[in-house]
């Protein structure tokens, strides 16, 4: 095990140790003390090492990883995991705004709550919350998967394109363009494998699913007042 | 009484100044249709530019250098303030962002190797980098957009500078829509959207708000590159005093100001007629708020949207600019609105000079398509060479100015060297009157 203090240290040591890493390196395990809400912490990472960060971070924690493994024993800022590539980021907290922002791969854990704009235009990244999320979530979100299983806030799934949308509790309004959909068995059987990854015992049955009604992908004048 | 009438004197028809023809048929197509116009391009109104502005010359209290003897130089070296690598070019003309999308790869392909040859760098543009332009272009910068289109950090780290993009000076404000018509299997794939739907590029960014925000957000780029490359800051002209300053309170590099006259791939005529400020407008103050922060030419200042001659090139850089980025221009150069597809603008109604419907894919001159029959129109390396071409003579003109008014650098030109045509012109670049020593705002006159 690596113990990095980051407080003692500094972030440009940090991000350049952690991002020399490959997948030969037998430096597998690192633990980041004294995050005190830094900026920009295991960014750009690519390479399957795991990474525990022991406290809270500020913004974009995780941004763009490839590969990692990488646990928040606490809560983040704005845009953890955006533009995550693979890997996996779990928050045993609650996650600030723009969580998994843009993502194109990879699973990001929020166990706590997620603030608005949670997965939005994400890209192909899975999403399992645990909790609630705020309003806007998934807005324009272009593929993949956002689970929620508690409730969502308003406007979710605005403008979506091709991700899918589950959610456990109570939608208080849906976005332009996002619709309830039928649960297929395939939707059973992804949600069923998203929610053993990411450690939740909600049942896929309790889900309703959202997608898009691809009525605004082709611009038409009749639709304007629904933009 | 008829050959009286002949004789009475008839007042001549006149056409409104306010209710034009174009104005009107304008009326009559949006009323037929109920939708908007979009296009390509910038800014078609005339307004205040570079044109308006002369330079001085040499005279009794100047002298100049020697045509074709003495040396002027036209080096820049763009991102020396916190860049472990800053991008050293031959010359301060370099190519702005354009989409592969918006653009045909063969067009890319073109941008890439004339802006090589020439000694300078293109830019990526919404979509991601594709690796023939990346192959084909000695330095390239790599846009960060609000649509986050095609963006991985593994091209991040190949790319030899980053420009965050705010906005454009064509829409300020706006973000952009790529028709469905012109998304190929290939351009939806690095997209990750499904073929044939319309592409909406969003107008501002996911993951960040304001200046606090984005100077985080440089952080985080920076840290993801190990600091090496330049970090660009590029917005549409509107308020170019507060967000130059704001730019480089949060962290630029470089500073892209872009003008309305800078083109667009697509969006609403409206947009681009009636929203930003002209090019000329807004390089006094971006140059004063650098200036006031004590960062003039540590933080480099690269000004966008209408520059077409050497003489714009050296006119931008007298008022304090350090580089110009051209799009239109360039595409101009590859071959854009050539007359030899005269009969095939006219079947699209339009005509040469006039064609700007870019988003419809159905280009002539096979730059802005994705149809495979009209890319294969434009031979990059022939284009490549046209754009090297072109951009030698640019510098050659700015060279030409420069040595007439005594300098041995490009940089070196100043806004003493300038007087204005007009009032407007003098007021918002800030040069006096031509034989005048005053412009509007100076106090003494």
């Amino acid at each position: 095990m690596q113990t990095y203090d980051l407080e003692a240290d500094g972030l440009r040591g940090l991000n350049s140790s952690l991002q020399a890493q490959n997948a030969e390196t037998n430096q597998t395990r690192w633990e980041i003390v004294n995050p005190k809400g830094s900026h920009a912490i295991a960014v750009g990472l690519d390479a399957p090492i795991e990474v525990t960060v022991k406290g809270s971070t500020g913004y974009y924690c995780a941004g763009m990883n490839q590969q990692a493994t990488i646990k928040v024993e606490g809560s983040v800022g704005p845009g953890v995991a955006e533009n995550m590539m693979s890997g996996q980021v779990i928050v045993d907290g609650d996650a600030s705004q723009y969580a998994g922002a843009t993502g194109h791969g990879g699973l990001l854990v929020i166990k706590g709550n997620a603030s608005s704009r949670c997965g939005i235009s994400m890209k192909g990244i899975d999403i399992v919350v645990h909790g609630n999320i705020g309003h806007m979530s998934a807005f324009m979100a272009q593929d993949g998967n956002l689970v929620v299983c508690g409730d969502a806030g308003d406007a979710l799934g605005d403008s979506l394109y091709e991700a899918r949308l589950f959610v456990r509790g109570s939608v208080k309004s849906l976005g332009a363009d996002c619709i309830e959909k039928d649960m297929r068995p395939e939707h059973l059987d992804i949600l069923r494998d998203l929610l053993a990854r990411a450690g939740s015992d909600a049942k896929p049955e309790e889900f309703k699913r959202y997608g898009s009604a691809r009525q605004l992908y082709n611009f038409d004048v009749d639709n304007a007042a629904a933009y | 009484m008829k050959d009286m009438d002949d004789q009475i004197p008839r007042t001549l028809p006149i056409q409104s100044a306010t209710f034009s023809n174009p104005i009107n048929a304008e009326i009559r197509r949006a009323a037929a249709t109920g939708i908007y116009d979009i296009r390509g391009g910038g800014a078609k109104r005339k307004v205040p530019h570079f044109d308006d502005l002369l330079f001085l010359g040499a005279s009794v209290s100047r002298y100049p250098l020697e045509g074709y003897r003495e040396r002027c130089d036209t080096s820049v070296t763009l991102g020396t303030r916190f860049a472990k690598k800053p991008i050293e070019l031959d010359i301060p003309i370099t190519i702005a962002g354009m989409s592969f999308g918006a653009l045909s790869g063969p067009a890319k392909e073109a941008l890439g190797r004339g802006a090589s040859a020439a000694g300078t760098s293109t830019t990526t543009g919404d979509g991601g980098m594709t690796p023939e332009e990346r192959g084909h272009s000695t330095k390239l910068v790599y846009q960060y957009l609000p649509s986050r289109y095609g963006m991985n950090p593994n091209d991040l780290r190949k790319a030899d500078a980053i420009e965050i993009v705010v906005g454009q000076g064509a829409k300020p404000g706006g973000g952009g829509m790529l028709l469905g018509q012109k998304i190929s299997d290939r351009v939806a794939e690095m997209r990750t959207l499904p073929k044939g739907i319309d592409q909406r590029s969003a107008c501002r960014h996911p993951d960040w708000t304001g200046p606090d925000d984005l100077e985080i957000k440089i952080l985080e780029l920076r840290e993801i590159t190990d600091w090496q490359v330049p970090i660009y800051v590029k917005v549409g002209a509107t308020r170019p005093y507060y967000d130059t300053a704001l730019a480089v309170k949060a962290g630029a590099d470089v500073v892209v100001m872009d003008g309305m006259q800078g083109g667009t791939a697509a969006t609403q005529d409206v947009f681009i007629e009636h929203v930003g400020l002209p090019t000329l407008s807004c390089i006094r103050p971006a140059v004063q708020a650098l200036q006031d922060l004590g960062v003039h030419r540590e933080v480099q200042l690269v000004i966008s949207g209408g520059i077409r001659t050497g003489a714009d090139v050296a006119k931008a850089l007298a008022l304090g600019a350090d580089a110009v980025a051209i799009g239109t221009a360039a595409l101009v150069a590859l071959g854009d609105n050539d007359p030899k597809w005269e009969s095939e603008y006219q079947k699209l109604g339009t005509t040469t000079g006039a064609y700007d419907d870019w988003h419809e894919g159905q280009d002539p001159a096979g730059i802005t398509t994705q149809d495979p029959e009209l890319a294969a129109r434009l031979d990059p390396v022939d284009a490549g060479r046209r754009l090297r071409n072109y951009l030698k003579v640019m510098t050659l003109e700015a060279q030409t100015i420069a040595r007439a008014c005594g300098h041995n650098h490009l940089h070196n030109l100043e806004p003493e060297d300038l007087c204005a045509l007009t009032m407007e012109a003098a007021a918002m670049a800030r040069v006096p009157l031509a034989g005048t020593s005053w412009y509007p705002g100076k106090e003494g006159f």
